[in-house]
């Protein structure tokens, strides 16, 4: 078996839609590409779950008739695009990585989806990911772990791990995944991509199967700043569907993102960068502070005294919301029924204990524990005041600064069935990530080195509430600063 | 609750009680390895007492933090009739229907 998959220099969005808009290319054959790699590389990944081949190539056509025509080409058009197992598409099965939704087949599309097919983007399949979105490894998905395009030995990282190997091994351009707790930051690390989170409310929830609905966020992934800040701009803005959805304008990240840093001031949280920090990992974010320093923007020093309370405050919300979003699933109107049972309540228990995995199940126990009588206000008053907390200690720091820079992870991609034992372990993955989750800010993961072994090692850097613009603008920085 | 008591850790009973409540029927290897789980998260999560929370609002939403809540029906859509989902569609997918409604088993048990 192959240490990594062969690599590909990635498209960009923009070269596939002036490629169709001048007639060098055809979306359908961009599209017949992409699927003949994911014939021959799927199979070692396990980055797809589904495909949707024939309503992705009647887009294709669609937009090769639109180019043919001589019409505008929207900005995403023919771009091959997949999306996490989370988000709906009609007719496209859609699992959550769990058995409980085996066969599933919605009855409509996800925000999202309608937004990106749009603007002309053609969306291959549905991506691998966590139980539901649980976990920090991909190793709690039903159908099979997805394995590190970069190291097959190695984890995708999680939740969103189709999402972020299915960019690095260059089965599809762009990729939507979701992120509660680090999902998209955390993998777009592990396999060297781009990973957008945006703010709370900055793009509609509607048509995902929710997780934790106070945190749960959509956000692409993709192999460059540009094209992450290309996608986002599609799929942000207002949507009825989704009552948390913001009225806030959406900006022009692309101009946004071409300002210089000079003069801008970027935090570094002593936090960050305490015990349990991979030597590596530090030299590299390190490095990159230093190259963002040489041209121009502002480095200081800056404290957020209660990131160590995230992890705790974080799995107690998470879990007591995700036990009660979890409570849909009884094998009444979709998914998986027990076939044994004679009366409800027994049909209920038997269908959600052979549908739902060990993580599920923990979450779902925590999560009912920490909101059940005489606990509520010992720990889910108690983490949700630490959670005003968390974001205080934020909103000090943008007084005081533009943008704030740390590691993504602890580590860089850990070995398949490294941590799967230890749910403490695996949890304390998360504790760069889980501190913007629960504030609601935007961030971003972007390559900034690579380990000794060759494994990918991302920076987060994290904005004010809709201010992606100025993370965007940062992020390319350190894109471009690894360049010359 | 002062901030010094220890909280308690999950007995079996509690565990049958809460999945119990969250309708979860569990196998003897799972109470094991659930009960063991859980209490080493609970004993991870203890530490949110060593903080003085009691001048913190419980934030259960980002908005409450921006300051745009001055009038929280911006965000809500007019109250009009539009159609639902297609109830073929939505029955498809369902284990057992009768092309009208959703088919369970016995609810009343006796």
């Amino acid at each position: 078996m192959p240490t990594e998959i062969a690599t590909v220099t990635p498209y960009a969005i923009e070269e596939i839609r002036s490629g169709l808009q001048a007639g060098a290319k055809r979306a359908v054959d961009v599209a017949e590409e992409f699927y003949t790699r994911i014939d021959a590389e799927n199979p070692a990944i396990n980055a797809y779950l589904s495909l949707g081949r024939e309503r992705a190539l009647q887009q294709a056509q669609a937009i090769d008739s639109l180019a043919s025509g001589g019409g505008d080409l929207p900005v995403l058009a023919g771009v091959p695009v997949g999306i996490k197992d989370v988000l709906v598409m009609q007719g496209t099965p859609a699992t959550a990585g769990s058995r409980i939704l085996e066969g599933y087949l919605p009855p409509y599309d996800a925000t999202v989806v309608r937004r990106l097919e749009a603007a002309g983007a053609v969306l291959l399949g549905k991506l691998n990911c966590d139980e539901f979105a649980m976990g920090s490894s991909n190793e709690n998905s039903a159908y099979g772990p997805v394995r590190n395009p970069r190291a097959l030995d190695r984890v995708p990282g999680g939740s969103s791990g189709g999402a972020a190997a299915a960019v690095a091994a260059g089965l599809a351009v762009a990729t939507l995944g979701t992120d509660t707790g680090g999902s998209i930051r955390q993998p777009a690390s592990f396999c060297g991509v781009v990973g957008v989170l945006p703010t709370y409310g900055r793009v509609s929830r509607y048509g995902l199967i929710a997780f934790a609905s106070s945190l749960d966020r959509v956000g692409p992934l993709a192999s460059t700043v540009r094209d992450a800040a290309t996608v986002l701009g599609v799929i942000a803005g207002h949507d009825p569907l989704d009552a948390t959805s913001s009225l806030e304008p959406v900006p022009d990240y692309l101009a946004e993102m071409g300002k210089p840093v000079a003069g801008l001031k970027i935090g570094v949280p002593a936090e960050y960068f305490a015990d349990g920090l991979d030597a590596q990992v530090r030299a590299a974010v390190e490095d990159t502070l230093a190259r963002l320093r040489a041209t121009g923007a502002e480095i200081r020093p800056i404290s957020l005294p209660h990131t160590r309370y995230a992890v705790p405050a974080y799995y107690v919300i998470a879990t007591a919301e995700a036990s009660a979003n979890l409570a849909r699933f009884d094998g009444v109107r979709y998914g998986y029924r027990a076939p044994d049972a004679s009366t409800l309540s027994a049909m209920y228990r038997k269908s959600r204990d052979g549908g739902f995995g060990a993580e599920v199940k923990r979450r779902i126990v925590l999560g009912t524990y920490v909101l059940s009588e005489g606990y509520y206000d010992a720990y889910y008053k108690k983490a949700q005041q630490v959670r005003t907390l968390i974001t205080q200690d934020f909103l000090n720091a943008f007084n005081e600064v533009d943008a704030i820079i740390t590691p993504v992870a602890p580590t860089p991609a850990f070995k398949i069935g490294e941590k799967a034992d230890d749910p403490i372990a695996m949890y304390l993955a998360d504790i760069y990530t889980v501190t913007a989750s629960l504030a609601g800010i935007c961030g971003i993961s972007v390559p900034c080195g690579v380990s000794r072994e060759g494994l990918p090692i991302g920076a987060q850097i994290l904005g004010k509430h809709f201010g992606e613009g100025t993370v965007f603008r940062v992020a390319a920085a350190v894109e471009r600063s690894l360049q010359s | 609750m002062s901030q010094t008591t220890q909280l308690e850790r999950v007995t079996p009973a509690d565990l049958r009680r809460v999945a119990g409540l969250a309708s979860l029927e569990l196998s003897v290897d799972e109470e094991h390895s659930l009960l063991r789980d859980l209490n080493a998260v609970l004993d991870h999560v203890a530490q949110l007492n060593e903080l003085d929370t009691s001048s913190a609002a419980a934030m259960a939403q980002v908005s409450e933090v921006l300051g745009n809540d001055s009038d929280p029906t911006a965000a809500l859509r007019t109250d009009v009739v539009v159609p639902s989902l297609d109830r073929e569609r939505v029955l498809a997918s369902a284990p057992d229907s009768d092309g009208i409604f959703f088919k369970v088993p016995k609810v009343i048990e006796r």
